[in-house]
C-alpha cells in the first residue's frame, strides 16, 4: 500500500506513550502462566510466562526451532500444553477446541481454501459464526476495500499472486473480528520490497483495526519495525523481553546481541571502576576498552563488550593513542548503498565490522581495500554482557 | 530422413494402432450389427464379393440396413436389459462411494508408511485372477458355502444369496472397490491439513470442517472414481453370469446369448453398438473433468 493511498494515521503519536505493560493496573488480555510443551520427550516450550496487553502489537522472535510457533499454536488450540496455563481475558483456554477460541490466526502457508472464491473464502469464518447473508456481504466489502482486493472477489486463490494471497489471507482472518490476530511468519514468502510495505501496512492497519496482533518470526527487521514489545526466544525460553531500542541497544546476553541486528564481541577483563567509567583489559586493544559504569558490572571477572557496526568510526589518519582504540587493514567493503560496511582485519587476525552511512554522494578520499585504519568507539557505544 | 518426417512417423504409429486395434474392429462389429441373420458360415448376409468388383460393393452396401436395430427397440427384452444395466452399475456405484469414501478416508489419515502398505492391501488383489475370486465367491455364497456355516455357526438362519440380485451386488462391489478407493485416496491424500486447521481456526467443528472444507476439494476423486466403475460395470458379464444365475437380465449376458446361443450376430453386434454410445456420454464427461483437473494443475 502506497503512502498516498490511505489517510496517514499519526501512529508515533499513539505509539511512544503507549506502554500497558509498565502499568501495574492494567489487565492483560492474554497469559502464559509456566507453559511448557514438550513433543515426543523434546522440549518445544520450556517454561514460558508472558503478557500480552491489547492493542498491543507483540512479536515473538527466535531461530526455527525455538519454540516460538508451538507458543502461538498453544494460543490458537491446535496443541495443548503440558503444564501451565494459557489464558485469554482471565479465563483459562484448556478443554477449548480452536473453534471455540476467539482468535484467529494467519497461516504462512496462509492455507486458503482453493476451491472457493476470494470472497467466500473471507466470507469463511462469518458464516460460521451465523451471520446474515446481507451483513456478511457487506463485511466481505469492507474487508475487501482494507486490503485493496476489490477487483478480485471472484477470483480463485490459484489465479493470485503471491502477494495478493497474503492479503486474502489476512483479510480472512481479521473478518470475524477476533479478540486477537495471530501471524505466523506472515511475510516470510514476499520479495523484500514487499515485505517492508506489508510490514508498515501491517502497523497501520492494527492501528485502524485497534486489535491486538501477535506475530511469529524469524526476521529481527520484520520484528522490530512493526512490534511495540519483541520476545527473543531461544531453547523453548524467552530470554529477553522488550521495546525494539531496548532490545537492540541493551541485549543482556552475547545470544540477543548477536542474533538481534550485527554485533563485533570483544572478551576482557574488567578492571577498576574510575567513577562512572570501568577499564577493560583485552588482547584486542593495548589500552583496552573505557566503558561506562552499570551495576550489572562485576569487577575483576571476564566480561564481553558488545559493539554495534554503525557505532564504530573508520579514520584513515591514526587518532591520539588511549582506550577504544583498534588498528588493522580493510580486508572488504561492502557497499549497499544507504551504508557501507568495512570488514577491518586487525593484527590478531580478527575480524570487525565497521558501517558508515553514505551522507554524502561524494567524498574526498574514500576508504579503500587495503588502507590502513583505525578504529574507535565512545565510551558509551558498547554494552558490558556478563552472560 | 528428415527430422520433420521422422515426427511425423511418430505421430503416425499411435494413429496406425488405434486403426487397426480400434476403429477396424468398430467398423467390423458395426457392419455386422447393420446385417441380417443368415443360416450360412459365418451366420450373416450380405458378404461382400471382391470378385465383382465395384458392382459387388453396391450391392453389398444395398444390403445393409437398421432393420436390426429397429428390432431392438420393438422388443421389450432389450430395453429391460438396458435399464436393468443401468440400474445395477448406479446402485452398485452408490454402495462404493459410500464403502470406498470412508476406507479412502481412514488410508489417507494413517502414518505414511502405514499408508503405503495399505494400498498395496488393496491393489494385492489384482495378483489373483478376477476368475478365480468370482469362482471363490461362489465358494462363500453358495447354500452350503462358508457364509451360512459362519451363520450357521452363530446360531443364525441361512440365506439364500447366491444366483439373486444381492449376490451380483456383493460381487461387483467386491470387484470394483480398488477402482473406487484408489483415486479417492489420491485426492484425499494430497490435501493439505493446514486446511483443516484453518476451518477449525475460523470456527467449523471437525464435522463442519469435512462438509466444508475436505469433501468438496475430494469431488474430482468422487466423480474418477464414480466413473471408472461405472462404465465397465453396465457392460459387465462374469459377474452377473456366475453370480446372478440365469434370470439376471444385463447387458454382457444378452450380448453373450445373442452371439453364441441364438447365433444371432447382427442383434448381438447393434445391443453392443448401443451400449457403446449409452457409455460414450459418462466417459466424455469424465475426460471434460479430467481436463478440467489438468488445467487446474493439481
Amino acid at each position: 500500500m502506497t503512502e498516498r493511498s490511505r489517510p496517514r494515521l499519526n501512529i508515533g503519536a499513539v505509539r511512544s506513550t503507549f506502554a500497558p505493560w509498565s502499568d501495574p493496573d492494567a489487565r492483560p488480555l492474554v497469559r502464559f502462566e509456566q507453559v511448557v510443551k514438550r513433543f515426543d520427550g523434546e522440549t518445544a516450550v520450556a517454561g514460558v510466562s508472558l503478557d500480552i496487553y491489547p492493542g498491543e502489537f507483540f512479536a515473538l522472535l527466535g531461530p526455527s526451532g525455538c519454540g516460538k510457533t508451538t507458543l502461538m499454536r498453544l494460543l490458537a488450540g491446535f496443541e495443548t500444553p503440558d503444564e501451565g496455563r494459557v489464558l485469554l481475558m482471565g479465563e483459562d483456554l484448556a478443554g477449548k477446541p480452536p473453534h471455540q477460541r476467539p482468535v484467529n490466526m494467519m497461516f504462512q502457508s496462509y492455507a486458503l481454501f482453493p476451491h472457493l472464491t476470494v470472497e467466500r473464502n473471507i466470507a469463511f469464518g462469518l458464516r460460521q459464526q451465523g451471520m446474515g447473508k446481507a451483513e456478511i456481504a457487506e463485511r466481505v466489502g469492507e474487508m475487501l476495500a482494507l486490503v485493496r482486493l476489490e477487483g478480485l472477489a471472484r477470483r480463485k486463490p490459484h489465479q493470485l499472486s503471491g502477494g495478493q494471497r497474503q492479503r486474502v489471507a489476512l483479510a480472512r482472518a481479521i473478518a470475524p473480528r477476533p479478540k486477537m490476530l495471530l501471524l505466523d511468519e506472515p511475510l516470510a514468502a514476499l520479495d523484500k520490497k514487499l515485505r517492508e510495505e506489508t510490514q508498515f501496512e501491517l502497523m497501520a492497519l492494527q492501528q485502524q483495526l485497534g486489535m491486538t496482533f501477535l506475530i511469529v518470526t524469524h526476521d529481527q527487521e520484520e520484528a522490530m519495525v512493526t512490534a511495540d514489545r519483541i520476545a527473543v526466544m531461544r531453547a523453548g525460553q524467552i530470554v529477553q523481553m522488550g521495546r525494539p531500542a531496548d532490545v537492540y541497544e541493551a541485549p543482556n546476553s552475547r545470544y540477543v546481541a548477536d542474533f538481534i541486528g550485527d554485533v563485533n564481541i570483544f572478551e576482557g577483563l574488567t578492571q577498576h571502576a574510575d567513577g562512572a567509567t570501568v577499564r577493560m583489559a583485552s588482547a584486542e586493544s593495548p589500552l583496552g576498552f573505557d566503558v561506562v559504569e552499570d551495576d550489572r558490572i562485576e569487577i575483576g571477572s571476564t566480561a564481553w563488550l558488545a559493539v554495534r557496526p554503525e557505532k564504530i568510526q573508520v579514520h584513515l589518519d591514526e587518532p591520539p593513542p588511549g582506550p577504544n582504540r583498534l588498528a588493522g587493514k580493510v580486508a572488504d567493503i561492502g557497499y549497499l548503498g544507504d551504508w557501507t560496511t568495512y570488514l577491518v582485519e586487525l593484527e590478531s587476525g580478527r575480524m570487525i565490522r565497521a558501517a558508515r552511512a553514505n551522507a554524502s554522494r561524494f567524498v574526498d578520499r574514500p576508504v579503500d581495500w587495503d588502507d590502513r585504519v583505525w578504529l574507535t568507539f565512545a565510551r558509551d557505544a558498547g554494552v558490558v554482557l556478563t552472560q | 530422413m528428415k527430422r520433420r518426417d521422422r515426427t511425423a512417423l511418430a505421430a503416425l504409429a499411435p494413429a496406425l494402432w488405434l486403426g487397426l486395434f480400434f476403429l477396424f474392429p468398430f467398423l467390423l462389429v458395426a457392419k455386422l450389427s447393420l446385417s441380417e441373420t443368415a443360416l450360412a458360415m459365418p451366420p450373416y448376409a450380405p458378404k461382400l464379393d471382391w470378385s465383382a468388383g465395384l458392382a459387388g460393393l453396391r450391392a453389398f452396401l444395398a444390403g445393409l440396413d437398421f432393420e436390426t436395430y429397429a428390432r431392438l427397440t420393438a422388443d421389450r427384452l432389450y430395453i429391460a436389459a438396458y435399464l436393468s444395466s443401468l440400474k445395477f452399475a448406479a446402485i452398485a456405484t452408490v454402495i462404493l462411494l459410500l464403502l470406498g469414501y470412508p476406507l479412502a478416508y481412514a488410508m489417507a489419515r494413517c502414518p505414511p508408511g502405514v499408508r503405503q502398505a495399505l494400498v498395496m492391501a488393496v491393489i494385492l488383489p489384482f495378483w489373483t485372477s478376477f476368475l478365480i475370486r468370482v469362482y471363490a465367491l461362489i465358494g462363500i455364497l453358495k447354500p452350503e458355502g462358508l457364509l451360512n456355516s459362519a451363520l450357521d455357526a452363530l446360531g443364525l438362519p441361512a440365506v439364500n444369496v447366491l444366483n439373486t440380485e444381492t449376490a451380483i451386488y456383493i460381487g461387483l462391489v467386491y470387484a470394483y472397490l480398488p477402482f473406487m478407493v484408489l483415486p479417492l485416496y489420491a485426492v484425499l491424500e494430497r490435501q493439505q491439513h493446514d486446511l483443516l486447521e484453518a476451518a477449525a481456526d475460523l470456527g467449523c467443528t471437525p464435522l463442519e470442517a469435512f462438509w466444508r472444507v475436505t469433501f468438496p476439494l475430494s469431488l474430482p476423486g468422487v466423480a474418477a472414481g464414480s466413473l471408472l466403475c461405472f462404465i465397465p460395470m453396465v457392460g459387465e458379464f462374469v459377474i452377473p453370469d456366475l453370480l446372478g444365475g440365469s434370470s439376471t437380465l444385463m447387458l454382457g449376458k444378452t450380448i453373450w446369448n445373442e452371439f453364441f446361443a441364438n447365433r444371432d450376430w447382427p442383434a448381438a453386434s447393434a445391443v453392443a453398438i448401443v451400449l457403446l454410445f449409452t457409455l460414450v456420454i459418462p466417459i466424455v464427461l469424465y475426460q471434460r473433468q479430467q481436463a478440467k483437473l489438468m488445467e487446474r494443475g493439481r
